[in-house]
């Protein structure tokens, strides 16, 4: 079975669920797939509030902000169809990608993809990270927030951004113990008020430190940790060890790349937006004009911006195969005044440097 | 410091305090926010605009401690549970202190529970003085407890032992 679509959005998280919002409610006839049985991506285990400005969903709980797209997706019914436990497995040339759910393997024949796959999370090195125990922080989040599964009593933290930083929060509200928080470079990743809260719930953070090694035959029974000095070599003889009965790695996150590359689009290699991204302009489109990105796939970020960085590439998305609109270019400049104030200050360094070499870099092919 | 290891020292706080004699006039809001993070719910929160960001969102909240009414709106809008509400001499050698709650058991009121510093040490017990916890808080409850008059600038969090609501 083949079917056919003009606007082709690959992923159910905030990016992917804001393009094709825009798009349908625009007039585009979308078609949306995602691997999951349940839609918002990452959202559905965002149980702590947002931050961001009030304008947009700051101070709302993350599994909220998903129920809203949700419902603003069930209102485009018609002009958006959406499969859900579908897999996007591969682009092919002449505008068809691959789609597998249960049962059915389908081709989808599109003029516009945008494609939102998200990232993946990053592991780390160390001796023993193969024992079971050892989780990403993703996984944690999934098994307790979606699941309601304990992933363990006493869980160890390995990395101090804002994920390290709320999922030990969440364990705390879930009943786990959190025995300490592990970070290599000597100051704290994410937000400080994350660490404070997690801090005064008795949560030791053991900056320039990191883990040596899990202990145990079958599962994780402990950890060894060691100081680290600038250069993040461990110091010798500053070894302790710590009790736990998992360790949860929330070590960075790199951007799901493999359909871009399937799809022709060019590559770049940026280390502030997580790794390699299909380089794109500032309306989220690829060197394949066909091909849009929005959200992680594009840098990772956070669901703010994936929202917002969604709803540029839905709204140009539609243009590109309807023409010009003024409501359209209204959603884009709202859209891009939103994350430049989201990016401005000084913890937003990092992602306008990545971002201004994107276009840089775009400008110049 | 704040930034190894997530406990604001004193001196790091005294850009977020009051002048001494503000605290005789009532309850106030104090803001552990000092890092400039994209972030605002606590200006449209507060009912009488005490609260400001000069330079847009990525800016530090500065309160205006003459505004502030301390009715403690601001608390539970915080994605960063780091406003407080703080009231010195309620009773002789006694303050309360008011603190976003997002654990269960949730304590009732007059219940004992155990005083938290900003390191998570503990620092005592105090009685529960309210809870309010209505669905516009959507799940974060806020406790106000009685502290010794001396622990009002240490105590940042309780732990429950037993009892409560869940």
């Amino acid at each position: 079975m083949s079917r056919k679509t003009e606007v082709f959005v690959i992923g159910g998280g905030p990016a992917g669920l804001s393009a094709a919002i825009v798009a349908a409610e625009l007039g585009a006839e979308t078609l949306l797939v995602d691997d999951s049985a349940k839609l918002g991506g990452q959202l559905i285990k965002q149980t702590h509030r947002f931050f961001g400005s009030s304008n947009r969903d700051a101070g709302i709980r993350g599994i909220s902000i998903a129920s809203k797209l949700c419902k603003d997706v069930e209102n485009l019914k018609g002009r958006l169809t959406v499969l859900k436990n579908t897999a996007a497995v591969g682009f092919y040339s002449n505008n068809e990608v691959g789609i597998l759910s249960q049962n059915a393997y389908e081709r989808v024949a599109y003029q516009r993809a945008i494609v939102c796959t998200g990232a993946t999370e990053n592991s780390l090195a160390f001796e023993n990270n193969d024992l079971p125990g050892v989780y990403g922080a993703g996984g944690v989040q999934t098994l307790m927030n979606v699941h309601g599964i304990r992933p363990g009593h006493k869980i160890l933290m390995v990395g101090s951004g804002n994920i390290g930083l709320i999922v030990s929060y969440q364990l705390i509200q879930a009943g786990v113990e959190v025995v300490g928080l592990v970070e290599g470079l000597p100051t704290i990743g994410g937000y400080l008020v994350h660490a404070s809260k997690i801090r005064r719930l008795g949560v030791p953070i053991y900056t320039s430190h990191t883990i040596l090694q899990a202990i145990g035959e079958t599962h994780v029974e402990g950890a060894t940790l060691s100081r680290v000095d600038e250069r993040f070599q461990p110091v010798p003889n500053t070894e302790f060890e710590i009790k736990c009965d998992c360790i949860c790695l929330a070590v960075g996150l790199t951007p799901l790349i493999d359909l871009f590359q399937q799809a022709h689009c060019r590559m770049v290699h940026i280390g502030e937006l997580g790794g390699l991204v299909p380089l794109h302009d500032s309306g989220m489109k690829t060197t394949n004009p066909d091909v849009y990105v929005a959200g992680d796939a594009s840098g990772i970020e956070e669901a703010t911006t994936a929202i917002l960085g969604g709803r540029i590439a839905g709204a140009r998305a539609y243009e590109s195969l309807h023409g010009k609109s003024e409501k359209a270019d209204q959603i884009v400049a709202e859209a891009k005044e939103e994350l430049k104030t989201l990016r401005s200050g000084s913890t937003g360094e990092r992602i306008r440097w990545g971002r201004e070499r994107v276009l840089k870099e775009v400008g110049a092919c | 410091m704040l930034i190894n290891d997530g406990i604001i020292t004193p001196e790091e706080l005294k850009c977020a305090l009051p002048p001494e004699e503000r605290y005789k006039k009532g309850p106030v809001a104090i803001i552990e926010c000092l890092q400039d993070i994209p972030c605002d719910p606590c200006v449209s929160a507060c009912p009488v605009k005490a609260i400001q960001m000069k330079e847009g969102i990525t800016d530090k909240p500065v309160l205006d401690f003459e505004k502030c009414t301390g009715c403690g709106l601001c608390v539970p809008k915080c994605p960063g549970l780091a406003i407080f509400i703080v009231q010195k001499n309620i009773a002789p050698g006694k303050a309360a202190v008011s603190i976003s709650y997002e654990l269960l058991p949730i304590p009732v009121k007059d219940q004992m529970v155990t005083l938290l510093d900003r390191a998570g040490k503990e620092v005592g017990e105090g009685k529960v003085i309210r809870v309010i916890n209505p669905p516009a808080y959507d799940k974060t409850a806020v406790v106000t407890v009685e502290v010794p008059e001396e622990k009002v600038m240490d105590v940042r969090a309780v732990r429950v032992k037993s009892g409560g609501q869940s």
